[in-house]
């Protein structure tokens, strides 16, 4: 009952608070059979449908595809039914407070893994992923971050994600910028080999007076997007957001996570076009799309769009890609994106025995191998060390070479609140230029410190 | 034709309900909705308020904390900092509209060739999706492509500010766009109020040789007050409750330079899920829009009197 008044009260509150492209994916290979031994078997329990939700993007189409197939095989419809990126967690958490069974699988985010973990709305999959060997098919970094609470497996890697960039092929191998950089800057201008090589390759490129500027970073204050974007910058500098003790104070806030503040902010301020104060992927890819940009970041997921020629017709075969490169003292990290598919605990036994049978389909190699041919971003190991994997797009080598060194923001119950305090300071030093980049570090160690001190992970 | 027995006993049974009891029938379904879907959910949030609860949290019960979360948001200096702003916005919007809606209506209050047209035109903003419009001026504010400033004078692109990216900048410009969108709404009313007003009370007043600044301020202003105050009151209580022209522009940034307090609620209720605060804080919010609107009402009341 109380989880139903207080979908209500949430109703309320929502109204006095508010009066308020996809490329085509590449040719993808002949459906997969069925592993073996599995083909065409009579629905088990008497399921015959199964729903999957998951973020409106080009990857969530790309697993209905998949889900068609295993119609043929398994005879059990899937439906995924997609909710825009604005209100796809709204929708997840509404259901999750109702324990409602309008899904059965849902592709949660890396960071709600504690959320869902310790309040028990995903089912606990560590039997059922060490019984089956699905651990042992994905990379460890994306177990750890899509699928690992508290020792134990929630989510099987689905969509591996990172922040990656993108280059202008053509700008960086011309004869006559890579001459005038050489003479400016004494070394070679290619594709950056540090955080530092990037300012000076985004300072050179940028010329207001043709509409051309260096760079585009995320600046967007809605949801995370800040964040990601600066910690990149935070965790190559050597700092973190935490310890192993989760202190804050000391680890965050340090002389050098200063600096990688301060260069994100001169990013920002000198050397990306104007009007992009909140700036998310769409924004990026526009900035490049359009031709005002020699670089840009953005999760690796919307990468397609750049090498497709109808939606980049100018640049589409001028695009390079590259891993985010180490900060000054060598430290590489690119920031999580991606997510993993997990299976709702507040269904009937025999709908989470489908789904999980569902998974492992799933998780099997022909199944993930068109996954990734399809365009989705395949987590499993074989398959993303396969010559076929890395030769099918500009940016899988990038993305296999990411999927190495990802690292994620929280994924404590308490994120959202550590999310909020973030993104305002962040953007308050970033966008705003309010204060220094040490005073932003020093407001959210301590009211990070604060919020971890009030949920029992420090004394 | 013959009734049945049965169908004489129906005929006789619907005879038999009263006048009151028909009424009850009719109204039935909407008291229940009401109480269903506002009473319950008031009272229930009210309860909530006074609790530590989350609501992404079922197996946790809302746990009785009294006046903890009014104590918490009533002593943080930020939630003074948005209730600030959000009362400069709220202040400096209504007003523009009123003089730019009342304006407006004065200018289309006598019909001319292609009044009509206009009439229709200006009022196309409020019928717009608030989130649209955010796009669209996102683009217009664009210091690079965007129009605006190329309007106020900055004819080299990028030479103009970037409205959307300095913190002085961004609540203008969401009131900018708010006055767009809404001033049409008061002139739609205040047109009203002016159209009604007699012919013989501007003959007499001719016939004394009165000034046109003196039948203005005598007759026309007392005679709209109440439909402009009726208008006042409404974008009041809209501009207190600003969410997604926010979020379609600004987010709530850059840093916390937009964060209007229905935008923070927002933030408590479904990004921080913690729903007793958050219970709390529209508690104040409703507490503060009643204390506005009363005010406004009272005045109301008065203009009427004195115009009677």
């Amino acid at each position: 009952m109380t989880k139903k008044l207080g979908l209500l009260t949430l109703g309320l509150a929502a109204a006095l608070a508010a009066g308020c492209a996809a490329p085509a994916a590449p040719a993808a290979p002949a459906a997969p059979a069925a592993p073996a031994g599995q083909a065409t078997a009579a629905p088990a329990g008497g399921v015959t449908e199964l729903t999957i939700w998951w973020a409106e993007w080009d990857p969530a189409n790309y697993l209905q595809e998949l889900a068609n197939d295993y119609e043929k095989a398994r005879g059990i419809k899937v439906n995924v039914v997609q909710e825009p990126w604005g209100t796809y967690y709204n929708k997840v958490t509404a259901e999750w407070a109702a324990k409602g069974t309008g899904y059965d699988m849902v592709v949660g985010d890396s960071q709600w893994l504690g959320q869902a973990a310790t309040q028990g709305h995903y089912l606990d999959l560590t039997d059922f992923m060490k019984e089956k060997g699905l651990d042992k098919t994905v990379t460890p970094a994306t177990l750890l971050y899509y699928g690992t609470y508290n020792g134990k497996y929630w989510a099987f890697p689905t969509e591996g994600d990172a922040l990656g960039w993108a280059y202008r092929k053509d700008l960086f191998e011309d004869p006559a910028e890579k001459e005038a950089f050489k003479a400016k800057y004494g070394y070679d201008l290619d594709v950056p080999k540090d955080l530092l090589q990037l300012r000076d390759i985004a300072e050179f490129f940028t010329r207001p007076e043709k509409n051309l500027y260096g760079i585009a970073v995320y600046t967007q204050k809605d949801y995370d997007a800040i964040t990601m974007g600066a910690q990149n910058f935070i965790f190559n500098f050597g700092a973190d957001w935490k310890n192993d003790k989760f202190e804050v104070e000391g680890v965050l806030n340090t002389e050098d996570a200063a600096k990688a503040l301060e260069l994100y902010r001169e990013l920002y301020t000198k050397f990306m076009p104007p009007g992009l104060s909140n700036a998310f992927f769409q924004e990026m890819n526009d900035a490049f799309i359009s031709g005002q940009v020699a670089m840009i970041t953005n999760y690796f997921a919307f990468f397609p769009a750049l090498v497709n020629p109808q939606t980049n017709p100018n640049y589409y075969d001028k695009v390079g890609f590259f891993a985010t490169p180490p900060g000054p003292g060598g430290a590489q990290y690119a920031s999580l994106g991606g997510q993993g598919i997990s299976v709702n605990a507040y269904i009937s036994p025999e709908r989470q025995q489908a789904a999980k049978d569902f998974i492992e389909w799933f998780a099997s190699k022909p199944v993930q191998e068109k996954w990734a041919a399809l365009g989705g971003y395949t987590c499993n190991i074989e398959v993303l060390n396969s010559d076929t994997f890395k030769q099918a797009t500009p940016y899988n080598p990038a993305f296999a070479e990411t999927m190495n060194f990802v690292k994620d923001f929280w994924n404590i119950p308490e994120f959202g609140d550590l999310l909020v305090v973030s993104q305002r300071e962040l953007s308050k030093y970033i966008v705003e230029g309010q204060g220094t980049a040490k005073a932003a570090l020093d407001n959210i160690a301590r009211e990070h410190t604060e919020i971890l001190k009030k949920a029992g992970y420090l004394k | 034709m013959q009734l049945t027995r049965t169908q004489t006993a129906r005929v006789h049974s619907r005879r038999s309900l009263t006048d009151v009891q028909i009424q009850v029938l009719f109204i039935a379904p909407t008291i229940i909705l009401l109480v269903l879907w506002n009473i319950f959910p008031l009272f229930y949030s009210l309860y909530l308020s006074f609790t530590e609860f989350s609501v992404i949290k079922p197996d946790v019960p809302p746990a009785w904390i009294g006046l903890q979360n009014y104590n918490k948001l009533l002593s943080d200096p930020r939630i003074w900092q948005y209730f600030t702003l959000t009362g400069r916005y709220v202040v400096t919007t209504v007003a523009l509209q009123a003089i730019v809606g009342f304006g407006l209506a004065l200018f289309l209050r006598e019909r001319f060739k292609g009044s009509g047209l206009i009439t229709t035109l200006i009022l196309i903003p409020i019928m717009m999706s608030p989130v649209v419009i955010g796009l669209f001026w996102k683009l217009i504010y664009n210091p690079a492509f965007g129009i605006f400033n190329y309007l106020i004078g900055y004819s080299v692109p990028n030479s103009g500010p970037d409205w959307l990216g300095e913190g002085s900048r961004a609540l203008w410009a969401i009131i900018i766009v708010d006055v767009w969108m809404w001033s049409p709404f008061v002139m739609l009313l205040c047109l009203s109020g002016l159209k009604a007003i007699p012919d013989y009370l501007y003959e007499a007043a001719a016939i004394d040789r009165a000034s046109p600044w003196f039948q203005f301020w005598r007759i026309t202003l007392p005679q709209v007050a109440p439909l402009l105050l009726i208008a006042i009151l409404f974008r009041t209580i809209e501009a207190f409750k600003t969410f997604d022209l926010v979020m379609g522009l600004t987010g709530g940034g850059p840093g916390d330079a937009t964060e209007l307090i229905a935008v923070h609620l927002y933030r408590a209720a479904f990004t921080r899920f913690t729903t007793g605060e958050s219970s709390a804080l529209a508690y104040i919010i409703l507490v503060i829009v009643i204390a506005v609107s009363n005010l406004y009402v009272r005045s109301l009341n008065r203009i009427r009197g004195e115009n009677h």
